[in-house]
């Protein structure tokens, strides 16, 4: 009985106490949220919603506007998930099903120390090696040919949209990686053993069982990715530019919420400082409304896939 | 027994003495004076600080370079004992502080154009509405008949002018855009004057080092950074006409000559800009860095040795400077700037 008891009161401790390491969390979050609020009230006041879509950044004449960063922060975020998760999920898959044994070590270590490189050091690489190569390899012979496509137009100096997309999904492909692969690890193999078995290609087998069991599961990788590449800021300002207008070329320069942050912080004051930090606070919405819209997503895919497993 | 009572007096003893030495400020211990604020004049203070605490073994220094603006904050906040900047207070901005404080200038720095132009070799000349079209992008191509003119003896390659400023606010930013307000109408009414501004065109660099890459990287590219760093780079630098009409390449001697242009109409408090200064031989981008100091101290002995630093800054702290690639005050500001010392004080009494 006594035994018992104690074992109750222990138990409730520990309740107690992961409750109040939960609540410390929730606290934190919401003090980021409210400090950040706090500080963009001036600038809210001063502009409004047309902070949203306004596209003048001027300090001197004190007016500012977050279109361009916006655009710059989505648009990077994409095209970097667009180049990242063919190819991670590609080498996740390469790795899993077909690698010979000796291989598979070295190429998953390779991969995941791409994420122990520190965010300076992707942009120094990015400035002195990626955008010469992407300016004369890649956009200067596509602007000469199809430079028609505004997509593609010029002129091409270097740092651009494209620039900070590729460099972006560098970085990102490591977390999609290894969260892909242990999604992969978990298909029962004798889902894969009965595709096969009933004259299935190897290529029909990763696209039925793996594709139904795991879309889920890299859908969630994909957001992790997602998550990490809008919040990126030192590469991104080293590559991408810095001009805070909206081009329909990739190739010309654009600007991000974490980058403009990044650069005007340390010296702005008054409306220039508020300005920022709403940009701030933009970031943090923008990034908890592609939070939940990738849960809604999920929860659904979950429950096809269960649905048809 | 003995072990603890041992192990207790020990400690007895070690905290008392640590309390002697806490609360007991010894005549030997060096008296620390903190300071904040610009990041060019940074390379100079630290030698300053270094030889000057060598010599004055009882003064030590501390400086953090976390900006014009953040020394500005500091200084008003009296978390510091001194700032620095290289852009002057505004009035605004001297109305915060807790009471007058003064410029003390210390070193002169230059803003020089730099150039990445296959086949055109150093000292490209532009004229103040050629520079200030390029940056409004209305010249975009290096052969235009207005960069031509000027240069007849070169080939102009048709390219692209790719046009680099800084991304982040810098006192940088804050003299060449002066310069370009001061002697161009239409910059002034689009873009004005400030530590960052709305750029009509260009790829953003962070830092000299960010400005300096871009250029270096960009064939076609052109950029403004300080003169230190572009002589340390070994970067190609435009020279530039002058308000008397004469293409002056940027240099020391060329900054030291827009301060000693300038130095007969200095005002007292030494708030003034060097841009588009009058003399021959004066470099139009030059601009001044400052020591914020309160006028009255709040403790004599960091106000004393405060003091002491300035007038040493001023008289043999400027031979330092061109080694290391700044340019000193010329005679006649050091006479200004020793009169102004005088006035810093303590309790209404001067620590000069």
């Amino acid at each position: 009985m006594a035994a018992q008891s104690g074992k109750n009161s222990r138990d409730l401790a520990f309740e107690k106490a992961s409750a109040f390491f939960a609540f410390v969390v929730l606290f934190l979050a919401l003090l980021l949220f409210a400090v950040l609020l706090r500080e963009s009230i001036p600038a809210l006041r001063k502009f409004g919603a047309a902070f949203l879509v306004t596209g003048t950044w001027d300090p001197v004449l004190e007016k500012f506007g977050a279109l361009p960063f916006i655009y710059g922060t989505l648009v990077s975020s994409f095209l970097a998930i667009l180049i990242a998760v063919p190819l991670s999920v590609g080498a996740a898959i390469f790795i899993n099903e077909f690698a010979p044994p000796w291989l598979k070590a070295p190429v998953s270590l390779l991969a995941e120390l791409l994420a122990a490189i520190p965010s300076v050091i992707y942009g120094l690489w990015g400035i002195f090696v990626l955008v010469p190569i992407l300016r004369d390899g890649l956009m200067k012979p596509l602007t000469k040919y199809l430079g028609w496509i505004p997509l593609f137009k010029g002129p091409v100096y270097g740092p651009s949209m494209l620039a900070a997309g590729v460099l972006l999904s560098i970085m990102i492909i490591p977390f999609i990686l290894s969260v892909s692969r242990e999604v992969l690890a978990t298909v029962p193999q004798r889902q894969k053993e009965a595709v096969l078995s009933l004259g299935g290609t190897r290529w029909e087998m990763i696209r039925i069982v793996i594709g139904q069991h795991c879309l889920p599961g890299i859908f969630g990788a994909t957001i992790l990715g997602l998550g990490r590449a809008l919040g990126e800021t030192m590469a991104v300002t080293m590559v991408i530019g810095n001009r805070p207008e909206i081009f329909a070329s990739l190739f010309q320069q654009g600007y991000s919420m974490a980058a403009v942050i990044a650069n005007e912080f340390a010296e702005a004051g008054g409306l220039q400082l508020s300005s920022l930090i709403l940009i701030g606070l933009l970031l943090m919405l923008v990034t908890l409304v592609v939070n939940l819209a990738a849960k809604g997503i999920l929860s659904k895919m979950v429950a096809r896939a269960s649905r048809g497993i | 027994m003995r072990t603890i009572f041992g192990i207790l007096a020990g400690t007895a003893t070690a905290v008392a003495l640590s309390l002697a030495g806490v609360t007991g400020a010894t005549a030997a211990d060096p008296l620390t004076i903190n300071g904040a604020g610009a990041t060019f004049p940074y390379p100079l203070y630290s030698k300053w600080f270094y030889e000057y605490s060598n010599a004055n073994p009882d003064v030590r220094f501390n400086y953090q370079s976390i900006g014009s603006g953040g020394g500005i904050k500091q200084i008003t906040a009296g978390t510091v004992n001194f700032g620095a900047t290289d852009a002057p207070m505004t009035e605004e901005e001297m109305k915060k502080t807790s009471g007058p404080i003064l410029h003390i200038p210390t070193a002169l720095g230059a803003v020089v154009p730099v150039y990445n132009l296959d086949g055109v070799a150093n000292g490209l000349k532009l004229t103040p509405d050629v520079l200030a079209g390029i940056y409004l992008g209305k010249i975009t191509r290096w052969n235009d008949p207005k960069i031509a003119e000027l240069n007849k003896t070169v080939t102009m390659p048709n390219a692209d002018i790719v046009v680099a400023h800084r991304s982040d606010g810098s006192g940088t930013t804050d003299i060449f855009t002066n310069y370009l307000t001061s002697v161009n109408t239409e910059w002034r009414a689009k873009v004005g004057r400030g530590k960052a501004v709305n750029w009509p065109v260009g790829i953003g660099g962070k830092g000299n080092e960010g400005v300096a890459g871009v250029v270096k990287q960009t064939p076609g590219a052109i950029g403004y950074v300080e003169l230190a760093y572009a002589k340390q780079n070994k970067m190609n630098v435009a020279s530039l006409r002058n308000k008397e009409g004469h293409f002056v390449a940027p240099t020391l001697e060329a900054t030291s000559a827009a301060a000693a242009g300038v130095a007969k109409t200095m005002p007292a408090d030494f708030r003034v800009s060097l841009v588009d200064a009058p003399g021959k031989e004066s470099w139009p981008i030059s601009g001044l860095t400052w020591i914020l100091v309160y006028k009255d101290q709040k403790d004599e002995a960091r106000g004393k040795a405060m003091v002491r630093f300035l007038k040493w800054a001023v008289t043999d702290g400027q031979k330092m400077e061109t080694a290391l690639d700044y340019a000193p005050l010329p005679k006649a500001v050091v006479e200004k700037v020793d009169k102004a010392l005088k006035q810093i004080s303590f309790k209404g009494k001067s620590l000069y």
